[in-house]
């Protein structure tokens, strides 16, 4: 559990500093590919929702430290994305070697209204057909090709777990 | 105090058993929830505190710190990001050219349509002023009106030497008005409406011109040829006229008692192209080339007599 921790933070670290020096100008409309997310997904997709919570609050963590953004921001979005996908897990792929697409899906498109929300309230404005049209749907095709080969890379880091035996009712 | 289940077995007379505590997964999901509350409560509180603290406060100079500590290795992760980032950065801005070319494209279409509309009014008006020209000139007929009009139809086929024009009765034009450019002749207003009106060229079957050569005098009647649609040829020349290749024709203009001809005299119908003639034949075999090219008619003026 310490070393995946170990793992997981530093594996947030570099993923936080290629999104900030090289994902970030990948640039497709206003649309780009977030590594951080894509793999906090994954990370826990494998490990649940716990480890996914933390992870992805660390993750924003760094990520709002290494782009000197509101401190605290990333992280909400990045716990939540973290928790619901570590829940989607436990029921459906902690042992597939494919990631779930939908989690990466419903992760990208709940992480991108959370953070127009959010930026909303706290003053900065985008057009709704901008954000769906250039920022939303660009970037849900770039995390979905992205999922296979992060998904790849987590389940090479993180030795997927055995999948629990079901609790059976008691003998009768 | 811990919730207590009971478990319902489907069984008669079994004993009921009550669980003691929580099972495992109940509190695995209890404490995932539990710990990611706390991590939106501490994210939640870090944004308020962020947004509160002055530029100096804790969670600021926090950042700086943990920027400083990490820009070495953003410095190093941009150097090694530079070449994928240029090689994306030439493939948009090869997207952005082809984008670039198709509206240079259609622009330049744009103008193409422009310059033709320009070159089309230029060589409009210097056709309108060499009409006027002519209208005002000395050779134009005296004792007419010039109209001019803008061929509006053309034969819609070879067979069919008519052309329709977007002057009619309203204008002042009658049938049988003769029809020029500042070239020569073209024809015979042989259809009127208020605003159109029916010309039949000078080389359809049913036209002939009176007409003379210019320099000998010799006078005959410029027809349609036999095979030749555009051709023209002067017929009832007497063999004993001189007429040479080169020598222009005109209209005759004759005039006998109450009857005149349909066109004024002196109007250029076309240049002699050959001479030929057969001791069989009664007269010359004289070809004529017409001055108007009747192909591509544009503007024509009607010959309207003033005093109608």
């Amino acid at each position: 559990m310490i070393a995946d921790a170990i793992k997981a933070g530093a594996l947030m670290v570099v993923a936080a500093l290629v999104q900030v020096s090289l994902a970030s100008t990948i640039e497709v409309a206003e649309g780009h590919p977030d590594v951080v997310l894509v793999l906090v997904i994954g990370i826990a997709l494998l490990r649940g929702p716990v480890f996914g919570a933390v992870v992805g609050f660390w993750a924003g963590l760094v990520l709002d430290v290494v782009s000197l953004e509101t401190l605290g921001l990333t992280s909400l979005l990045l716990t939540l994305v973290g928790y619901f996908a570590g829940r989607l897990g436990d029921v459906t792929t902690k042992s597939s070697a494919h990631p779930s697409l939908v989690a990466v899906a419903l992760g990208t498109i709940g992480f991108g209204l959370g953070s127009a929300v959010l930026h909303f309230m706290l003053g900065s404005t985008i057009s709704a057909a901008e954000f769906f049209v250039g920022v939303l749907l660009p970037s849900l095709a770039l995390n979905l090709l992205l999922a296979y080969p992060l998904y790849g890379l987590c389940r090479r880091i993180f030795q997927p777990e055995p999948r629990e035996r079901r609790e059976v009712s008691p003998a009768v | 105090m811990p919730r207590q289940r009971t478990a319902r077995l489907p069984v008669l007379d079994a004993p009921a058993r009550r669980t003691e505590g929580l099972s495992p997964r109940t509190t695995r999901a209890l404490r995932a929830r539990l710990v990611a509350a706390v991590l939106v409560l501490v994210s939640l509180a870090l944004i308020t505190v962020y947004f509160r603290e002055s530029e100096d406060g804790t969670l600021h100079g926090a950042q700086r710190i943990g920027l400083s500590v990490a820009m070495p290795f953003e410095v190093a992760g941009e150097r090694i990001a530079r070449p994928f980032r240029d090689a994306w950065g030439w493939a948009s801005d090869l997207v952005g050219a082809k984008d670039d070319n198709e509206k240079l494209r259609a622009e330049v279409d744009n103008l193409r349509q422009q310059v033709i509309q320009s070159q089309t009014a230029v060589s409009e008006n210097e056709r309108l002023r060499a009409e006027l020209k002519f209208i005002d000139g000395p050779s134009f007929p005296s004792g007419f009106e010039g109209v001019t009009t803008r061929v509006v139809g053309r034969p819609p086929s070879a067979y069919s030497q008519e052309i329709l024009i977007a002057a009619g009765s309203s204008s002042g034009i009658e049938r049988n008005d003769p029809v020029v450019t500042k070239d020569g002749l073209v024809g015979l207003v042989t259809d009127v409406t208020s605003n159109g009106a029916q010309v039949t060229l000078l080389t359809d079957q049913s036209s002939a011109v009176s007409a003379v050569v210019l320099e000998s005098g010799a006078a005959g009647i410029v027809r349609h040829g036999p095979s030749d649609t555009s051709a023209l040829i002067l017929d009832r020349v007497s063999k004993d006229e001189l007429v040479e290749q080169g020598d222009l024709v005109i209209t005759a203009g004759w005039r006998s008692g109450k009857l005149e001809s349909l066109y004024p005299r002196g109007i250029p119908v076309g240049t002699v192209k050959s001479v030929g003639q057969q001791d069989v034949d009664l007269y010359k075999r004289i070809q004529v080339a017409p001055l108007v090219n009747f192909d591509s008619l544009a503007e024509v003026i009607v010959l309207v007599p003033k005093n109608r």
